[in-house]
């Protein structure tokens, strides 16, 4: 073989190689599905889908596995997460944007990248001992865990997706807009009220889905402050469980292939089909933009 | 006329009280934690050996795991990845394989860890019979840095100016040659900045290791038999807290809290502020 003939060559392996190493990221996904679907839709063998979705009652022992309860205990903290977590990452992200000065600026980039860093475990143990002993105190509560406990650190976590994106999505609003807006003899505020948001609005929008995938997702702050009881929640300040949380709790005592493992597989199967929509949500944000 | 301006002071003062409020917030926490857990930290702590009962245990093996599952995990991400950023950033068209990765990629960084402790659970753990193990949690671990790791190849990749690729085709060297020789080397130092805030991130992870390296540390301290448990830093901090028996979990709770918070300041600070200079002067 000459030497050209040798680089084609090396020109072609590489370039396989580097096909087969970006597919492999499609086959891993529909790996993670077909898996964890497959083992998850094994429960309705033996339970109703009528009673996972729709019955609270869950009691492995005695063959209940109703997961409302779990289900709506996600969805609740989620919201309430996302309800505290936005305004204070979106008023974050304008303040980075449009007031700051750079020495802040230049303070601000890194202290988000911190906050997505600091480990999870570390979130919830800060809440179990700072946050639930307040909650405790002051509202006179019996424990402390529950909902509120949890959306509050959620709240934390999930703040810095909101602040980044967001920020992106503000700084790329064109500045003609903006000034356009204040020839015209509007305020400052009423110019980033009424112009700056509303032209930045997929992108915030695409920040708030991912965050609430990100809250949906997160297991061990939720399950340290939770209560961990599988009960629904009819108010924020009682114990209850969330899908991430039971399945850290449950599946260790499970064994596999039984019931009740394969309920918990199903949970974690509603888990990735929820995070999986927010991420079609999102395209369809950032098309709608394109055009 | 005068409301308006008013609504403009109110609206730039709660600004500044929100920036403010999210740097104290983040200023309180580590400090706190630090605070906490700094007094705790001695050479005994921090590499002598855990105990189940007694107070006075170390986390030794703990944070010998924690480390070595990362440099496990990396070795097997940081190839695949840089292939398929490399694929994405200078092979891609735009067609429906090219689309169908981009999805897969973004996908597979937003389904939540635990899930993917569940698959490698099924995987590694049960199918191909490694239990609770270093392997098993290594592999698992996989899942999680490959998307992010992706991404910032990528993104690197496109910062290289296109002058520099197009001037090595034209000297004649084939795609390839160009690609590892001319637009790695400047895209470095971006991936290497990467490497280190995904192995920052990796090293805190906790759900996705509780099914696929367990609870549990090899009874020989620092052994890299990858069979052994893989109990990691984080992950015995959560143990500790929801099923910990010692009398002094608090304190050791407060003492790992402190090494991670310092790790993840070693990470995002020693590490990747030169690596950040260096992006700025080198490429552009």
């Amino acid at each position: 073989m000459t030497e050209a003939a040798r680089q084609k060559f090396y020109d072609k392996c590489g370039r396989y190689l580097f096909i087969a190493s970006a597919c492999l990221m499609t086959i891993l996904i529909f790996s993670i599905i077909i898996f964890i679907g497959r083992q998850g839709l094994l429960t309705f063998g033996e339970v109703s889908p009528l009673e996972f979705f729709f019955s609270a009652a869950w009691d492995p022992s005695a063959k209940h596995f109703g997961a409302l309860s779990f289900i709506m205990g996600s969805l609740l903290s989620t919201l309430v997460a996302v309800a505290i977590g936005t305004p204070l990452g979106l008023s974050g992200a304008i303040f980075l944007a449009k007031v700051a000065p750079d020495w802040l600026k230049r303070i601000m980039r890194p202290a988000c990248d911190l906050y997505v860093a600091i480990p999870s475990v570390v979130y919830g143990y800060m809440g179990l001992i700072l946050l639930v002993p307040i909650l405790r105190e002051y509202l006179h509560l019996p424990t402390g865990f529950g909902v509120m406990a949890a959306s509050l650190v959620l709240a934390i976590m999930i703040m810095p997706t909101i602040l980044t994106i967001s920020t992106d999505a503000l700084n790329a609003v064109p500045k003609a807009l903006g000034e356009a807006s204040l020839a015209l003899g509007a305020t400052w505020w009423q110019t980033i009220w009424h112009v700056v948001l509303p032209a930045a609005r997929p992108g915030i929008m695409t920040a708030i889905v991912l965050a609430m995938a990100r809250a949906v997702g997160e297991t061990m702050a939720v399950q340290m402050l939770i209560g961990n009881t599988p009960q629904l929640a009819t108010s924020l300040f009682m114990p209850t469980a969330t899908l991430t949380s039971d399945i850290v709790v449950e599946m260790g005592n499970t064994p596999f292939g039984s019931a009740w493992g394969n309920a918990l597989f199903l949970m974690a199967f509603v888990l990735l089909i929820l995070s999986l929509g927010m991420i079609l949500l999102i395209r369809k944000f950032s098309q709608r933009s394109v055009a | 006329m005068s409301r308006t301006k008013a609504y403009n002071a109110i609206a730039r003062g709660a600004l500044w009280v929100a920036g403010a409020f999210i740097l104290l917030l983040l200023a309180a926490f580590l400090g706190y934690m630090l605070y906490k857990g700094l007094p705790k930290l001695n050479l005994h702590f921090i590499f002598g050996k855990s105990s189940d009962l007694m107070a006075g245990g170390g986390v030794g093996a703990q944070l010998f795991n924690s480390f070595y599952m990362l440099f496990l995990s990396m070795a097997v991400s940081i190839p695949i990845a840089i292939g398929a950023g490399i694929y994405l950033a200078e092979y891609a068209r735009e067609n429906r394989l090219t689309y169908a990765i981009r999805l897969s990629v973004e996908s597979l960084a937003t389904v939540p860890s635990i899930v993917l402790g569940l698959f490698g659970m099924i995987i590694f753990v049960n199918w191909m019979h490694m239990g609770f193990s270093i392997l098993g949690g290594s592999l698992t671990l996989v899942l999680l840095n490959l998307p992010l790791l992706v991404r910032v190849t990528e993104e690197s990749i496109r910062t290289v100016p296109k002058s520099y690729e197009e001037a090595s085709l034209s000297l004649g060297a084939t795609k390839l040659q160009t690609v590892v020789k001319v637009v790695l080397p400047s895209a470095l130092p971006g991936i290497l900045t990467g490497i280190t805030l995904t192995a920052g991130r990796a090293l805190g992870e906790t759900a996705i290791l509780i099914f696929t390296a367990g609870t549990t540390v090899s009874r020989h301290l620092f052994d890299p038999d990858v069979m052994a448990g893989g109990e990691t830093l984080a992950v015995h901090l959560w143990y500790l807290m929801s099923a910990g028996l010692v009398p002094d979990r608090d304190a050791i709770a407060d003492g790992i809290g402190a090494l991670l918070i310092l790790t993840i300041l070693v990470f995002n600070f020693i590490l990747v502020l030169p690596l950040k200079y260096l992006q700025r002067h080198h490429v552009g």
